[in-house]
């Protein structure tokens, strides 16, 4: 198509999960999203404290138009509430985290966290179920004893598949503040796990004990000025990880120096620019999310207004920032007061580190394309969801005047005062290894897979269409 | 809006949602109030070089009245700051304002007088750590006895509150 090249993504609804109704209950609205190191299966966690995992469909993954289409897999709960005696505080059972481990045999392990405490989950596939009891009924029953004559094996029949989770370790105890983040390390044995305070090292097979590696709690509360906001392992170096601060800092620890972490080895910091300095520049430099690019040479934050790209080599200022939503500058006393402000957005990489993506308000979300230097903005909305329809690039205007600042009345672009904050998007997950994305808004999950190009087709749009130069 | 007013709405927004938060689901939380009191501290610190201002000009009578109670406002933050502002607090209050804080103000009460503010010692502190019944942040004590995070904190004072 005209302006296009092989690397412009465009992108088609596929599919959404969860209820119509406007009513959402509090339980129902999605907390946490995250796809397997293979993409086959999709898990989502909820403020109920439950995991829905989505698995792709089999028969249809060698179809490209279709490969996008995951159905239910296996539902259960997680956490429930709990009560604190102690402090006289209720735990939420909302899953903050869910993180899966590399598959080693036939079973999936996930590993899945509240406030204070982990758990280790397994799923596994039961097909079969041995039959012919020799002093069992079919249905259970005993079979008096006296009543065989004959003795037989009992042998295995095929049954319709059960996916089963079963708690296999519970990770508890370790945290007097939220536990904000947990990441598996890249040796499969280990995993860390955050707090405000404090991230502790833990064996996956241990459960009664952990190591602290950080903690940055001062002697005298009445001290603090920073806590620790995300942390993260190294994907490939097994003794590296990060921890990003309230302050806009990431630290970057190397745990073959010392037992404790607390002497950073590396300390990224961009210094503030001070005309932008306002009541909330502490809220909006706090940054809500951290990750490790997939080669493991970058680093992607999340701050409220920004995306930024670091590169591990260079501690003194990120090598990309992108703008999510720069309009909300001037909106921010308003964003306080309705607790906007302090809104936790993730991001994420897609597969080969070229594309990063975020969300935003009115169900938006925003990718950035840092080979082509190109970003978009989209939309999950329940308006597009005819199968393959492809979404239309957003804009958001903000001109001044009566008309609500939109200057041509154009269908795809909206105002700033019109944006419903209500709708925020902050998970989103890509798939490890295809075009295939999972976006959350309040209580929906919309998957969406880029465009299978169709020389044929008419309805392409050209590829400035899409995507706007930085 | 000019700043001063602006610095007074953020300081109103901000204590409300302090108090809101503690009734919150899942107890207080950390880094939201520490933002919060971030937040507060910038404010205040704009609305107190503001105040430096006003108070040199010849309409410092009529800003006395309105004075005592912003005092009574301020002091409340007070007590969710880090204890290193406080002695800039002092020189930047007005020597001539009359307080109507009420009495447990730890810089103006007597020390034999019980604390508003339920501060931990340092060696109770610890003690409360070892119990798991840390109150995040310790400038958060919020002195009021309406807060009842933790029912050993209690304890560990027995300190009589004064009703509120």
């Amino acid at each position: 198509s005209a302006g296009g090249g092989s690397e412009d993504m465009q992108w088609c609804f596929s599919q959404v999960k969860g209820a119509i109704d406007d009513d959402v209950a509090e339980a129902d609205i999605i907390s946490t999203v995250e796809f397997n190191h293979s993409g086959e299966l999709l898990a989502t966690g909820d403020r109920g404290g439950r995991v829905v995992i989505f698995q792709q469909e089999v028969e249809n993954k060698s179809v490209p138009e279709y490969r996008s289409e995951y159905n239910v897999y296996s539902t259960f709960q997680s956490h429930e509430p709990e009560f604190d005696y102690l402090k006289s505080l209720e735990i939420e059972e909302k899953i903050n985290k869910i993180r899966w481990l590399p598959q080693k045999n036939a079973s999936q392990f996930l590993l899945s966290t509240n406030d204070k405490t982990i758990k280790l989950w397994k799923i596994s596939e039961r097909d079969k179920r041995p039959e012919g009891y020799n002093l069992k009924e079919e249905d259970g029953r005993y079979i008096n004893p006296g009543n065989v004559t004959s003795l037989r094996v009992p042998v295995f029949r095929p049954m319709d598949l059960m996916v089963e989770a079963s708690p296999r370790r519970v990770f508890s105890n370790a945290h007097t503040y939220h536990i904000n983040s947990i990441s598996v390390n890249s040796d499969h044995e280990t995993y860390l796990s955050a707090d405000d305070l404090r991230v502790n090292l833990w064996n996956l097979e241990i459960n009664d004990r952990s190591f602290n590696i950080v903690d940055i709690k001062p002697a005298n509360m009445e001290d603090l000025t920073e806590i620790i906001t995300a942390a993260e392992f190294h994907p490939h170096h097994c003794h590296t990880l990060v921890y990003s601060s309230s302050k806009g800092s990431i630290r970057l620890c190397d745990m073959r120096a010392s037992a404790l972490c607390d002497q950073h080895t590396k300390l990224f910091e961009e210094p503030e620019d001070p005309s932008n300095r306002s009541f909330f520049s502490e809220i909006i430099s706090s940054i809500s999310d951290v990750k490790f690019s997939h080669s493991g040479r970058y680093l992607m934050t999340r701050d409220y207004l920004t995306v930024k790209i670091w590169d591990l080599n260079m501690e003194t200022r990120p090598i990309e920032t992108y703008q999510v939503h720069e309009y909300l500058r001037n909106k921010m006393c308003s964003l306080y007061e309705n607790d906007c402000l302090f809104d936790k957005f993730e991001c994420c990489w897609n597969g080969n580190d070229s594309v990063v993506m975020t969300g935003s308000y009115n169900n938006f979300f925003r990718m950035f394309d840092r080979a082509q230097r190109r970003d978009a903005t989209l939309e999950a909305s329940r308006e597009h969801n005819l199968p393959l329809q492809l979404l239309k690039p957003r804009r958001v205007c903000t001109g001044g005047g009566g008309g609500g600042g939109c200057s041509k009345r154009k269908k795809d672009e909206i105002s700033v005062d019109s944006l419903d904050f209500n709708k925020k998007i902050l998970h989103t997950a890509w798939h490890p290894n295809d075009n295939i994305i999972a976006v959350a808004t309040i209580n929906n999950l919309y998957i969406f897979q880029d465009k299978v190009s169709d020389p044929d087709s008419a309805d392409d749009l050209s590829a400035s269409d899409m995507m706007c130069t930085i | 809006m000019d700043v001063n007013t602006e610095a007074k709405r953020i300081l109103a927004v901000s204590i409300s949602k302090l108090y809101a938060s503690r009734s919150q689901r899942g107890g207080l939380r950390l880094h939201r109030s520490l933002l919060l009191s971030l937040v507060m501290r910038s404010a205040r610190d704009i609305y107190h070089s503001a105040y430096a201002q006003a108070a040199a000009e010849e309409a410092a009578a009529a800003m006395d009245r309105e004075e005592d109670k912003e005092v009574e406002e301020e002091e409340d933050m007070e007590d969710v700051f880090e204890s290193e502002t406080d002695s800039e607090d002092k020189e930047n209050m007005n020597p001539s304002r009359h307080s109507r804080k009420r009495r447990g103000n730890t810089s103006a009460a007597p020390d034999f007088l019980p604390s508003k503010r339920a501060r931990l010692e340092p060696g109770e502190e610890r003690h409360a750590v070892l119990l798991g019944a840390v109150v995040p942040l310790g400038a958060m004590g919020l002195g009021s006895c309406r807060v009842g995070e933790s029912l050993n904190a209690f304890s560990i004072n027995r300190v009589a509150m004064p009703a509120c």
